[in-house]
């Protein structure tokens, strides 16, 4: 199996195995190459506005946090497990109700210590929920 | 004459039922296992340990996003209860208007280790329009904050026109 192909298997592995992950159901649409696509259904367990319906910004949060950890595992230039440093969300409109919210994550620079990643969260309308831009640890690196 | 003061037991009751209403009508902070204690006007938030909320199992470790989530409830609860206490102390109920999260930037200090974490929050800046509020997250030890957050919101109409009044 090419390098690529396994980084991104060991990654799917990854997140899967992540508890917290799958009590909120997400989905790995896409992984690979410092890039992350995942989603989560609508679920009225989630709600934070029981007046419109609208998922509370905390799911949002758990999934784009999720996204950019993807991201950064899988990039080429890490090896191994990361940490959240900082996460900055920007919320951007509220979700449409009964929809599913899909982020996508890119690890856009990874230094020896720091991977620097972005994220948007989109509904199946038009324009983002949300986005986020993260700082995250880079393990395993001293000994490379 | 002036008016007696109102029963302990009866502001209690109003206090606790305002929080109670203020917090249970939010689905997602039940499913994330998010409670509050009062103590006056003072509220601590408690995230119940759970091997659902881990990020990392082979630390184990909490995960980010839960964390995280459990922040913005703390910051938000504490951001609506300050905005409703007067109307509430004037007796008013049904309060539950809600300010909106427009960002929020989260501060990861230590690995969350897999056991009850607690959060209070500060409204640092509480305008007609926006706020900004400061949360702080412990476990063991108060001292060692293991995640901070702030956090600007959006306030609700409603509750800006009993604040204005």
């Amino acid at each position: 199996m090419e390098h690529k192909d396994r980084k991104a298997m060991i990654a799917k592995q990854f997140i899967s195995a992540i508890p917290h992950s799958r009590d909120l159901g997400m989905r790995i649409d896409a992984l690979g190459d410092g890039e992350a696509t995942l989603s989560i259904a609508y679920d009225e367990r989630f709600i934070g506005d029981p007046e419109t319906g609208v998922l509370h910004g905390g799911v949002v949060t758990a999934l784009l946090d999720t996204a950019a950890g993807a991201a950064v595992v899988s990039h080429a230039d890490s090896h191994g497990g990361t940490a959240t440093i900082d996460l900055r969300i920007d919320y951007m409109r509220p979700a449409t109700p009964h929809q599913r919210i899909t982020a996508h994550a890119e690890c856009y620079r990874v230094t020896r210590s720091v991977a620097f990643v972005r994220a948007t969260a989109h509904d199946e309308g038009d324009g983002p929920v949300a986005t986020a831009a993260a700082a995250f640890t880079v393990e395993g690196s001293e000994d490379a | 004459m002036r008016k007696p003061p109102e029963p302990m037991q009866i502001i209690k009751q109003r206090r606790d039922a305002a929080l109670t209403q203020l917090a249970d009508s939010i689905p997602y902070i039940k499913h994330l296992g998010v409670t509050f204690e009062r103590r006056g006007d003072e509220l601590t938030a408690q995230l119940s340990y759970r091997e659902n909320l881990i990020g990392n199992p082979m630390l184990p470790a909490l995960h980010g996003g839960a964390v995280g989530a459990f922040l913005e409830i703390a910051a938000q609860i504490e951001l609506a209860w300050a905005l409703h206490w007067p109307a509430m102390e004037a007796g008013a109920t049904g309060l539950c208007a809600m300010p909106k999260t427009i960002d929020f930037t989260i501060d990861y200090l230590r690995a969350g280790l897999p056991r009850d974490a607690y959060a209070r929050a500060r409204v640092n800046r509480s305008g007609r329009r926006y706020a900004s509020v400061h949360v702080e997250a412990w476990q063991d030890n108060k001292t060692r904050v293991f995640a901070q957050a702030t956090g600007h919101f959006l306030m609700p109409k409603v509750a800006a026109e009993v604040a204005v009044k």
